[in-house]
């Protein structure tokens, strides 16, 4: 009997089928893959599974019996999640967390020396190696989730729900992870793994469930499958993707000396340390690292969004005193920032609004001075529109309705049609189906190859290494030298982002 | 139940949305009516002849909407950039304030350039109240609700000392009110025999300039995106706090234009009873109208006819004339609801 039987789940959002018919069994003791684009439906139905939504049709077994659907019954049910945002409490211990909601509130007194005993058992028997009396917030990303694991597990889960738990690890930390998992499942532990990346999936799970818009379109032993397969089940067509061909630098077009930022007061993002690098023409530099490490401050700089307190920036040339988005974009600097709903558009208006938003500012598409020429404007974004292929009802489309690839292009289209001389890139695409990834790819590629320098920032290894000449890695707001793409492996790379930059003033580990 | 996105609103709905919206207010506003132990029908009528039935009722409907057209504009202006400027009872005095100072015999001109000096004077009286709550805002953070509600009671009060000392008029027999505008400052009146004045051609050109700036230009492309998205717009190079102080003095000064109207078109002088709330009641009118400039102009107008509708409503049928409050409050929440219902459909299951 398998331990748990989801049977025939549907579930609807609006206009959206989020899940649609899904039928899926799990044995004690495997690990299986759900594997799916963004939007495929896959954190939806594992959110059904778990209580927090409830599906319109069909119902879920667990060990033969119907599982009422709220969060409580599935934590009685064995059912454990650890979701791609950590749900910890900073302020507590790591100790404090995990026996959280496991004792009565009116209990006397805490058995502290019982529950770390058992913690101390679990955490040796499973590799799950954690200092139980240190804070959460003084704990690294993968720490953090090694307690989420073991938090689940504390509490006797027979199946547990690990959603894109790769994301925020270093490849070391994904390979400690993956061993810990297979330990779990050789315990009978049932592991539904959530994810979009193809080689993880090889190297851990025994069997992969593939999602897409809603459907489940196949189910494959993991021993007979391979990368090509398992990509073309899940996006139901081949997919090219941009080809790097080595060309000769240019000239320099950005240059950072030593900079370093001081950020508001209470904020509270990862500053930068003494960074410096040079973007040249006809260069993608990639920078790695774990998310949160300075990334967001260095695009951010880039961009024009916030001062450097030390050091200089050099932009084609101009040393920059007076950092600005208005001067950014009157020097051609194209930026594609991570979060595209906050600050990438303004939800609200008008596709053709979000289109000439940075022209605005240049005073250009205006009569007068101070007029909007809303024919030009509007003849200008419908060739956009044609260009870059956004799928939308016109011009008139209001911003927010478009799809996050949508979306993408949308600021692609703004950015790359005047031609820039300097790209930044960060995360642009993430969250993205397959299709847009690869377009979008592409148009950072051609760009590259038409003489833009472009300074691409992911969180993805695979992606950075497809697309990037050289890489440099950023950890706690300090930055490597710059090395090239194929010079070293991922397992050294994977030891940089971890803190072993290599650099003389990095004082961290 | 549940609220799903339209993707696309018919064009019927978005013209009878606010019309069935009203039927609504008005359908639930009678069992108050009931409870006062009067006829309903008879009652609207009472209020609809008050407000719309003679020529008298008009005029005194048209004459209240002036300040309550320029008030709306000044919320609908601000409120458009998220600035949320309460302040205009504060401001509308200040405009009053600098009518009366300015125009009660300091400077003698002609009508043709005493009326737009005085326009002039309270736009800025009005603008300038607005200064501190908006760089306190813009550089320090301090929330401009708080800032601007409670310049309102420190306006108030400097008035009424001034009115009670430095600019008291020795000629007014004791009573607490300056002296009157010189003619030349005055506002004719619009028709004869009636209080309708030049204020309302002023009120209306106000809002089609608005309404122009707001649509159509780059200015007016600015401050809806620092209201609706504040990190974008920063990010598409709007220079964000200029476009918030420049949206302030504007509304700070189409609530000053509020108080010039009425003083230099109605009261001749200023007293401490010069608005009964217009400043207050310009929020209900600019949310009434969805912020829009011209439905600025419908909504004073039927928020006009209501308060004077009911006060002859209140002596006919010798019920409270409070009712017009509630009145104007259901209508504005039923109109929220129903606009909601033109963007989203409700779905059962």
């Amino acid at each position: 009997m398998p331990v748990l039987e989801l049977n025939n789940i549907s579930k609807r959002f609006g206009n959206l089928l989020a899940n649609e018919n899904i039928s899926l069994a799990l044995d004690a003791g495997e690990i299986v893959a759900l594997l799916g684009e963004n939007g495929a439906g896959k954190t939806t139905l594992m959110n059904i599974l778990f209580g927090h939504y409830s599906a319109d049709e069909g119902w879920i077994k667990v060990n033969g019996e119907i599982l009422p659907n709220h969060t409580e019954a599935a934590i009685n049910a064995g059912i454990g999640m650890v979701h791609q945002h950590f749900t910890l409490a900073d302020n507590l211990s790591v100790m404090e967390n995990i026996v959280l909601g496991t004792e009565s509130l009116f209990a006397w007194r805490q058995d502290r020396a019982k529950a770390s005993k058992r913690l101390e058992n679990l955490s040796h028997e499973f590799g799950l190696e954690i200092d139980a009396q240190k804070q959460v917030s003084e704990l690294t990303v993968g720490e953090r989730q090694r307690v989420e694991i073991l938090k689940a597990i504390y509490r006797d889960v027979k199946i547990l729900i690990l959603d894109e738990p790769t994301a925020v690890l270093t490849p070391q930390e994904t390979e400690k992870l993956f061993s810990s998992l297979k330990d779990l499942s050789k315990k009978g532990l049932t592991i539904i793994f959530i994810t979009h990346k193809l080689h993880e999936i090889l190297s851990v799970t025994d069997r992969v469930a593939v999602l897409r818009r809603g459907k489940l379109v196949g189910e494959v032993l993991t021993k007979e499958a391979d990368k090509n397969i398992l990509s073309e089940m899940m996006v139901g067509h081949k997919v090219s993707y941009p080809s790097k061909k080595n060309q000769q630098y240019g000239d320099i077009v950005v240059e950072l000396d030593n900079i370093s930022t001081v950020g508001e007061k209470g904020e509270s993002s990862v500053q930068l340390h003494n960074i410096t690098l040079q973007v040249r023409s006809h260069q993608i530099l990639g920078i790695v690292g774990v998310s949160g490490n300075g990334q967001l401050q260095l695009a951010r700089l880039l961009s024009g969004m916030i001062q450097h307190n030390s050091g200089t920036m050099n932009l084609f040339g101009n040393t920059i005193e007076k950092n600005s988005p208005l001067s950014m974009i009157r020097q051609g600097v194209a930026r594609i920032p991570e979060d595209r709903h906050t600050e990438g558009i303004v939800g609200e208006m008008k596709l053709w609004e979000n289109l000439i938003g940075e022209r605005l500012s240049l005073n250009q598409m205006t009569h007068f001075g101070c007029c909007i020429d809303k024919k030009s404007a509007i003849q200008h974004s419908e060739q956009l529109i044609d260009d870059f292929d956004i799928r939308c009802s016109g011009t008139n489309a209001q911003a927010n309705l478009l799809s996050g690839g949508n979306i993408q292009k949308l600021i692609l289209a703004r950015t790359l049609t005047q031609n820039p001389g300097f790209i930044v890139a960060n995360q642009p695409v993430r969250g993205l189906d397959e299709g847009s990834i690869a377009y979008v790819q592409t148009q950072l590629m051609d760009a590259r190859n038409r003489g833009a320098g472009i300074l691409l920032i992911s969180t993805d290894i695979d992606e950075l290494l497809t697309m990037c000449d050289d890489l440099m890695v950023m950890c706690d707001g300090y930055i490597s030298k710059v090395f090239k793409a194929e010079s070293k492996s991922i397992s050294e790379i994977g030891l940089m982002m971890a803190g072993q930059l290599g650099t003389d003033n990095t004082s961290i580990n | 139940m549940q609220l799903e996105v339209r993707t696309n609103t018919p064009f019927w709905l978005v013209l009878f949305a606010p019309l069935f919206a009203m039927i609504v207010a008005l359908s639930l506003c009678s069992v108050l009516i009931i409870w006062a132990d009067a006829p309903v029908f008879t009652a609207y009528g009472a209020l609809l002849n008050g407000g719309l039935g003679s020529r008298f009722a008009i005029m005194e409907t048209l004459s209240r909407s002036i300040p309550l057209i320029f008030t709306g504009l000044a919320v609908a202006v601000a409120f458009r950039s998220k600035f949320y400027n309460i302040g205009c009872e504060g401001q509308l005095y200040c405009g009053a304030l600098a009518a009366v100072y300015i125009g009660s015999g300091m400077i003698t001109l002609p009508p043709i350039a005493m009326i737009p000096l005085l326009m002039l004077c309270g736009v800025i009286a009005g603008g300038l109240l607005l200064i501190v709550p908006v760089l306190l805002k813009t550089h320090l953070k301090v929330d401009e609700v708080v800032t601007t509600l409670l310049l309102n009671f420190i306006v108030l009060l400097m008035v009424s000392y001034l009115i009670e000392g430095p600019m008291k008029d020795p000629a007014s027999l004791g009573w607490p009110q300056t002296a009157s505008i010189i003619d030349e400052g005055v506002f004719p009146p619009l028709f004869e025999k009636s209080r309708v004045h030049l204020g309302l051609i002023f009120a209306l050109i106000a809002a089609v300039i608005t309404w122009i700036v707001m649509r159509f230009t780059t200015f007016g492309y600015a401050s809806r995106a620092v209201g609706l998205n504040l990190q974008a717009s920063n990010f598409f190079g709007i220079p964000v706090n200029m476009t918030i102080i420049k949206v302030s003095l504007i509304s700070g000064g189409l609530a000053g234009l509020a108080g010039v109207s009425e003083v230099a078109g109605l009261k001749g002088y200023l007293t401490l009873d010069l608005s009964p709330g217009f400043g207050y009641t310009g929020i209900v009118v600019a949310m009434l109208a969805q912020l829009n400039p011209i439905g600025v102009v419908i909504s004073a107008f039927f928020i006009s006819v209501v308060y004077v509708g009911a006060d002859s409503m209140s002596r006919v049928l010798n019920i409270p004339a409070y009712l017009a409050d509630v009145i104007v409050g259901v209508s504005v929440l039923c109109v929220l609801v129903s606009v909601m219902f033109t963007q989203y459909r409700l779905r059962f299951k």
